[in-house]
């Protein structure tokens, strides 16, 4: 999956990232094609894989796994329950958590949360 | 005085049939059996009696008694006003406007309209439920053949801004629906609209009964085949007990509910201040102030509501929930989610009349357990 590969490269992104803006900056066009470094889309920290699973276990796995990584840094939950989209953002404001983005899957949808705390 | 068994807290689902229905409905078997639309002594019997809860209602309800229609149920009389407000202002347009927590009839009656060609509009609402009436002004159009607004909401309690709705539709010409289910025996419903339905066993009367309001000057046409009976308004032999138990139980519910009403809204105040108190991780849902005497909401993170509503049971009562793990759809509730709250671990507690508060004590003892068990079950550490 696409979006697995990304998570295993989060360590180069960000200096490589610098290194290409400053090496040519006359090329913005090719930002997009780094999207894992777009401050915007941040590369997650921890990937959480609930396909399949219905509401709450997304949830539950969210908020006992988000402990995992470094405050600041995000987790991505995989979930094709369609209640996701309304709890993981809904989650957020409860437990003043960041909700960064929904990226849509080609089997369900992918939720970006920063640990804020 | 009877009332609804220990633990029973789903009144907005149905309300246990009210004493007064019950002695109606006795009398009106033997005496209202024939067939009203007939000349003879038995038929005008049937017909008196008809009439007779035609008035009751119409008395309540603040209407004239000719603009009452039963119909066979509250569903029905929501896809009447709908579909035959729809019908007849073709000529207008074929743009409906609804809002998206509507209940089910409604937004089902909408998904016909489109399916049909038609054209509807979806109001949002804020996080409690509520309709920005502003908004819902500036969704009409010159090509508005209809708007919809509840006059509360089913799941959540919260209070529709009809008064502000229907003057903003008047100005523009455009009738107006409210799907008062919820409200009528409970509250009075602000004026100004011009087409109404309810629900008799929502008030204590019998399940099967519904009732449509027409007010006058307002243009609506059958979408079914035509039929004399009720005006020509609803199809079908008129369910005569039935209708005058509804009535009975119209009258003694409303007047009932002068004192029981700020009674029930001081118990669901407590549950409202108690539960996030005693549960961790706990929101309560819908407007705190602008809302149903006798319906509170809140959702348990972490916690499947089917599983929740199960274990109540065990322990003595009858809630309602609005989360995706119970129903039927397997999609979260439209309510919950049109007010981005969370959609699982959902309970309604709605109140029936005479609830006694010893009873809400011990939910409220109880919850707390139960939630807690719930999570360990599911593997939560943190909760």
């Amino acid at each position: 999956m696409r979006f697995r590969s990304r998570g295993t490269r989060r360590a180069a992104p960000a200096g490589r990232h610098r290194r290409d803006q400053a090496a040519a900056p006359e090329q913005p066009a090719a930002a997009p094609a780094e999207p894992q470094a777009d401050p915007a889309h941040p590369t997650p920290a921890l990937v959480i894989d609930a396909l399949g699973r219905k509401c709450p276990i997304p949830i539950i796995w969210l908020a006992e796994r988000i402990r995992e990584i470094p405050v600041g840094e995000v987790v991505a939950v995989l979930a094709d329950d369609v209640a996701a989209r309304t709890d993981v953002p809904a989650w957020c404001r409860m437990k003043s958590q960041e909700f960064v983005r929904e990226e849509t899957l080609e089997r369900g949808w992918a939720f970006h949360i920063r640990r804020c705390y | 005085m009877t009332s609804a068994p220990g633990g029973y807290f789903d009144a907005a689902s149905t309300e246990p049939l009210h004493p007064a229905a019950r002695t109606a409905l006795l009398e009106a078997l033997d005496g209202g059996w024939a067939d009203p639309a007939r000349l003879y002594g038995s038929a005008r019997r049937a017909r008196m009696l008809l009439d007779a809860a035609r008035a009751e209602v119409a008395d309540v309800l603040g209407v004239r008694p000719d603009e009452v229609f039963f119909t066979s149920s509250g569903t029905q009389a929501v896809h009447l006003a709908v579909l035959g407000g729809l019908r007849a202002r073709r000529r207008a347009g074929r743009h409906l406007v609804v809002t998206q927590v509507e209940h089910s009839s409604v937004l089902h009656a909408a998904e016909l309209h489109e399916r049909d060609g038609g054209e509807v509009t979806r109001v949002g609402v804020d996080g409690h439920g509520r309709v920005d009436p502003a908004e819902f002004a500036a969704a009409l159009r010159p090509d508005t053949a209809l708007a919809c607004l509840q006059s509360a909401n089913h799941e959540v309690g919260t209070v529709q801004p009809v008064a502000e709705v229907a003057e903003a539709c008047r100005a523009a010409r455009i009738p107006l629906f409210v799907d008062a289910a919820q409200s009528v025996g409970r509250t009075d419903v602000p004026g100004g609209w011009s087409t109404l339905a309810a629900s008799a066993h929502k008030w204590g009367g019998p399940a099967g009964v519904g009732v449509l309001v027409i007010r006058k000057n307002t243009r609506w046409r059958s979408p079914l085949p035509d039929d004399e009976r009720e005006g020509r308004r609803v199809p079908g032999f008129e369910n005569v007990p039935a209708a005058a138990a509804a009535a009975a139980a119209l009258r003694a519910f409303r007047a009932e509910m002068a004192a029981d009403g700020p009674r029930l809204s001081a118990l669901v105040d407590r549950i409202r201040r108690t539960v996030p108190e005693t549960v961790p991780d706990v929101q309560v849902v819908g407007d705190p102030v602008r809302r149903l005497p006798h319906i509170v909401t809140f959702s348990c993170l972490y916690v499947e509501g089917e599983a929740l509503l199960t274990e109540l049971d065990r322990l003595g009562f009858a809630v309602s929930s609005g989360s995706s793990c119970t129903a039927d759809t397997l999609r979260p509730s439209h309510v919950l989610e049109a007010m981005r709250v969370i959609t699982h671990g959902n309970v309604r507690v709605s109140l029936p009349r005479g609830v006694q508060s010893t009873e809400v004590d011990r939910f409220l003892a109880v919850l707390p357990d139960a939630v807690s068990r719930l999570r360990r079950g599911a593997g939560m550490t943190t909760a």
